[in-house]
């Protein structure tokens, strides 16, 4: 995902220490660093939220428009979800055309939302086959250090979790607003729990240094019953069978943890 | 995609699927090596209505050449669809899919190779997909790694790929089309057999942890299965050459 240089000295001590069962941070092999979540933050959004992942950090904003749904699905909402990877994150960013990790990043997390079916998107659905709800989700990353795909996910969630659809009538056809806001339609509450494999042993959340030392990471989203609905592998290594089964129980749990952060907040909107 | 309707029966009371495979059984498949005469390397894969081309160029010169590593080889994928590959016309332009799509392909096929060996080239891998018919990114892997060989690209292992998945409750081998479309899951794998290593894995669906599992082992075992072809077809190919050199001398 990254190509910053760091030591030969630094990338052995974080090896050496991670076969130890330490980390350079100090955390644990299964912590996450602090993690932040501000909701509400863009008042032109119909929803946002801003999470810090320790120095990560990450926005997402929704906006809803209406538009046409797709001719297979004529009785649902649209979701679609983008990433930018806005040059002012990290020295390795460029303006311009999204690359293929910004493009990957929003798939895992659309993944997450889509396949839990996050959002009831038939609720969505104004007038069958012409109009529905379109749910643009924006990921900005604004700091890169490490561990984007967990802090979009929970952003991304977060922001639907904050978001507001105005009211609605049908007049003659037509669709006309009225004042007022309801809550959009969440039903599931997907979360991503990234690990990477350094020297053969797996760590929960690498920050920036430790993605640059890692052989392959994998990405596994659980939805609110425990079920897993997106799962990706990542870098230019390999894992083994059994490592995977294993990054399956950590990542279950670890869930169970990222969920509450924004679960709650949701009930108490 | 096609509209269909939201029961399809996917897996019927004796456990066969629409296309009368068994849960675990992969679909027929037909490999071929070293049929394009311009490339390096290529082979030809179909995997039930799949046909999926692939060709590599390299190691040669990199262009442009700041892209060039010191260390090792780069080695470029692209995953591409056919326009007339699908049910409706798919535009040519590159979509948000095949460049995820030609991301996790490499990723799943550098592990295999020596990149070391030809530092400041590049290494250039194009995936056609000619027909499209559920899997393309598995079959795409399994083709290339068999290209990759073919253009005498030295690498520690084949990779084969394949994908499980859950369709009507049941989990299954090797999706197809509409298995892919109306199933509840799907597992894409690439694996090394002889390394014991996962280069590629995707889910999505829903699957508990256990099913997971059931799925994953399921599609490990597709992948040394197809494994073995891959080897087939390549010796297949040097043995018709020696055929045809001892035809030759025959002759004479």
């Amino acid at each position: 995902m990254t190509s910053t240089t760091i030591s030969r000295i630094r990338q052995k001590q974080i090896a050496r220490l991670i076969a130890g069962g330490k980390r350079l941070d100090g955390r644990g092999l299964t912590d996450y660093r602090p993690i932040q979540i501000v909701t509400g933050i863009i008042e032109k959004a119909e929803g946002s939220a801003r999470v810090r992942l320790g120095k990560t950090e990450v926005m997402a904003g929704v906006k809803i428009d209406i538009g046409e749904p797709f001719s297979d699905r004529p009785n649902e909402g649209v979701l679609t979800t983008n990433a930018e990877f806005v040059p002012l994150a990290s020295p390795e960013f460029e303006a311009g055309p999204p690359g293929e990790d910004s493009v990957e990043l929003a798939r895992v997390v659309d993944r997450g939302i889509r396949e839990s079916k996050a959002i009831d998107l038939e609720k969505l659905c104004i007038i069958p086959g012409k109009k529905v709800f379109v749910v643009f989700v924006d990921i900005y990353v604004l700091n890169h250090d490490g561990n984007l795909i967990d802090a979009s996910a929970l952003a991304a969630l977060a922001a639907l979790a904050n978001t507001k659809i105005f009211k609605y009538e049908i007049k003659d056809g037509e669709v006309e607003i009225k004042p007022g806001f309801e809550k959009l339609p969440l039903v599931n509450f997907p979360v991503a729990v990234t690990l990477a494999d350094i020297g053969g042993t797996l760590i929960v959340d690498p920050g920036l240094d430790e993605e640059e030392v890692m052989n392959a990471r994998l990405t596994i989203s659980f939805d609110k019953d425990g079920k897993i609905c997106a799962m990706q592998k990542g870098g230019s290594g390999t894992l083994s069978p059994q490592q995977i089964i294993e990054a399956v129980k950590i990542a279950k749990e670890k869930s169970e943890e990222l969920r509450k952060l924004v679960v709650k907040d949701y009930a108490a909107a | 995609m096609n509209s269909m309707s939201k029961k399809v029966q996917l897996v019927d009371e004796n456990g066969i699927r629409t296309d009368g495979r068994r849960s675990d059984e992969l679909r027929p498949i037909k490999l071929e090596v070293g049929i394009l005469s311009n490339a390096d390397g290529s082979a030809y894969i179909e995997q039930g209505k799949n046909k999926i081309l692939a060709a590599v160029y390299g190691p040669r010169e990199v262009h442009p050449r700041h892209l060039a590593l010191p260390d090792r080889a780069l080695l470029r994928c692209r995953y591409h669809m056919a326009p007339f590959s699908v049910q409706e016309r798919k535009s040519p332009a590159p979509s948000r899919r095949e460049v995820e799509l030609s991301k996790v392909i490499r990723e799943a096929l550098e592990p295999a190779i020596f990149l070391e060996l030809t530092p400041r080239t590049s290494i250039d891998l194009f995936i056609e997909v000619l027909q499209a018919d559920g899997g393309t990114r598995t079959a795409g892997v399994t083709v290339a790694s068999l290209a990759l060989a073919d253009a005498g690209i030295p690498m520690r292992d084949l990779v084969a790929a394949c994908a499980a998945g859950k369709a009507d409750g049941y989990i299954v081998l090797d999706l197809n089309d509409i298995e892919d479309k109306e199933g509840t899951a799907d597992v894409p794998v690439a694996y090394m057999p002889s390394l014991n290593a996962v280069g590629l894995l995707q889910m999505d669906g829903q699957l508990t942890p256990e099913e997971f599992e059931q799925a994953f082992n399921l599609a490990l075992e597709g992948c040394k299965k197809i494994y073995e072809l891959q080897k087939k077809a390549l010796k297949e190919k040097y043995l018709a050459i020696k055929e045809a050199v001892e035809e030759a001398v025959e002759e004479k």
